[in-house]
């Protein structure tokens, strides 16, 4: 890469289901401020991936990671990291938006609290401030208090980035963020992607090229645990470098 | 019409008249205890029958009080709940948080094996183990009383809780754990803000389920109360509650006299009551799932 700042780095990292073999010899760099987009049939590893970089996947019993993570230079894999820690510096997005059981202002403060902060009025500016950055303030500002699940999927799938940009991470993972969303939801989270990409880094999953090449700086085409290629999306999409990509990108196989 | 079509129809029929069966049943449970239950009340006020203290249905004249059953299928049930509730919630948090995979293959059989042990079994235990140990221990005239009772019911009353609860835990999906840990909570915050919450309604069904099984509990407390229609003023007085004074009653009550019909009308407020908390049960896990959005 062109010498830019890298914020995430797996290097070497080799993950294990029991005996599955879901990624191989891993190394990526997620470079600063920009979008990272990953890339890949069904099945080849790219939520398991990005699962690792704020270890949610520790949450499966049975796996076995080797290889090292870093976040700037912080080694997250090292025993003596509190996973809870880096879990607040990196946000997720989950495929399908899952608020929780509360109202909009108890889904966004949730974060807040389980992190110490008690003090109202914070709490109070934070929501605002990232209900507004998620673009779904003007949608919810007059009903903050009726229950999150009421909101159509769109709505919510914004609802939880502005539950994640409320404890200020400075990373943002998305796994399939818009798969279950319409096409009209789908433009105003990619907009809002490219909005937040200023403040924050970005590493996307999914499924639509389209979308890899209109929102993403760099691509990561993975295969079977493989990293096959990774390189400036560009690149990616005109000139692949394997006829694997190529295949993949052209639709020849999924 | 061809013959295939009949066969059909007849098939259909059969398992339509299966199906209704239960609510046949049902509603003739519903008809006879009404029918027997009701004529006690040409005979004594209903008041005097629900609030009458005394409950003396073989004197000469006799008296139909059944206020000390009420007040002892209450404060037994009440007592069993002091100990399924924690020991059934605690399990079953266990169970669904902590546990590893062994531990809940071992485990969760092993509860359902205690709700299949049969009840005599649990009033001899009663009877023959735990009274003697409470009359030592706290020096009592008999171990056989409402202490004695509620402990050994909630124990049976346990594995239901125990249950439930853990199905209402593990229906809480999966993404809100995941959500939780994703913006750094830890797991017992998460399990105290996000789980318990969210599987509220579904704890409290369980409750209430497993107070709707000590109240009908029969055989267990008819060994293990103490039998004495008093109401009682500590927890070491023995009681007779409702469903005791039935079983051990009914065979001695002349049938179509006034001790027959009194025991119906008995059994019939017992089944409203338990009724009443199915129902309960039923309204709360409704809500309880249309919360997690898992349909109606
Ligand atoms: N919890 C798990 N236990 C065992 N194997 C798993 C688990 N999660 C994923 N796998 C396996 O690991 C491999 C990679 O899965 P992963 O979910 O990362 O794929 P993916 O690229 O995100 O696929 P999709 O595009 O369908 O979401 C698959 O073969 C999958 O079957
Ligand atoms: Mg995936």
């Amino acid at each position: 890469m062109d010498n830019l700042p890298i914020k995430m780095r797996a290097h070497g990292v080799d993950f294990f289901y029991g005996q599955h073999h879901a990624l191989k010899n891993i190394n990526l760099d997620i470079a600063k401020n920009h979008v990272t987009a990953i890339i890949g049939p069904s099945g080849c590893g790219k939520s398991t991936f990005i699962r690792l970089l704020n270890r949610m996947n520790e949450m499966v019993p049975n796996t076995t990671l080797t290889g090292k993570i870093y976040l700037d230079c912080l080694d997250i894999l090292s025993p003596c990291i509190d996973p809870a820690e880096v879990r607040r510096r990196v946000g997720m997005v989950f495929q399908k938006p899952n608020p929780f059981p509360k109202n909009i202002f108890e889904n966004i403060s949730y974060g807040l609290e389980v992190n110490g902060i008690k003090n109202k009025q914070l709490i109070e500016d934070r929501v605002v401030e990232s209900l507004k950055k998620s673009a779904i303030w003007d949608e919810v500002k007059d009903r903050l208090h009726d229950s999150a699940l009421r909101l159509s999927g769109g709505q919510q799938q914004r609802l939880c980035i502005a539950r994640c940009l409320a404890i200020q991470p400075e990373v943002l993972l998305f796994d399939e963020p818009c798969a279950s969303l319409d096409p009209i939801s789908t433009r105003k989270i990619e907009e809002l992607i490219l909005e937040l990409k200023k403040d924050y880094t970005i590493a996307i999953v999914t499924h639509n090229m389209q979308q890899a090449a209109r929102i993403s700086d760099y691509t990561g085409f993975f295969l079977l645990g493989d990293l096959i290629e990774f390189d400036k999306t560009e690149k990616i999409f005109k000139a692949p470098h394997d006829s694997r990509t190529e295949d993949y990108i052209t639709g020849r196989f999924g | 019409m061809s013959l295939f079509r009949l066969k059909e129809k007849i098939i259909q029929g059969v398992f339509t008249v299966l199906a209704f069966s239960s609510l046949l049943f049902l509603v003739g449970i519903i008809f006879v205890l009404f029918k027997e239950g009701l004529p006690i009340f040409k005979d004594v006020k209903i008041s005097d029958f629900l609030f009458g203290r005394f409950w003396y249905p073989t004197y000469e004249p006799p008296e139909f009080g059944v206020l000390p059953l009420i007040v002892g299928s209450f404060y037994v049930s009440l007592g069993a709940m002091f100990v399924c509730v924690p020991l059934g919630i605690g399990s079953a948090l266990y169970i669904n948080e902590m546990a590893s995979y062994k531990q809940k293959a071992i485990l969760k059989p092993l509860i359902e094996i205690l709700a299949s042990v049969p009840s005599i079994i649990y009033g001899f235990f009663a009877m023959a183990i735990l009274a003697p140990f409470l009359q030592k221990t706290f020096n009592i005239p008999i171990g056989l009383c409402t202490l004695n009772a509620s402990i050994i019911l909630g124990v049976m009353a346990t594995p239901t809780v125990c249950s439930l609860a853990e199905d209402a835990l593990s229906y809480v999906p999966r993404s809100f754990r995941e959500a939780s840990f994703a913006v750094g909570a830890t797991r017992w915050q998460t399990l105290i803000k996000v789980v318990i919450p969210a599987a509220g309604s579904g704890i409290s069904t369980a409750v209430i389920l497993g107070m709707s099984r000590a109240i009908g509990e029969t055989m267990t407390v008819l060994m293990a109360a103490g039998g004495a229609a008093i109401i009682p003023t500590s927890i070491f007085d023995p009681v007779r509650p409702m469903t005791a004074a039935i079983a051990a009653e009914m065979g001695e009550a002349p049938v179509g006299g006034d001790h027959y019909h009194a025991l119906f009308a008995i059994a019939l407020a017992l089944f409203l009551i338990t009724f009443f908390f199915n129902i309960l049960a039923e309204i709360i896990s409704r809500r309880f799932r249309i919360k997690l959005g898992l349909s109606g």
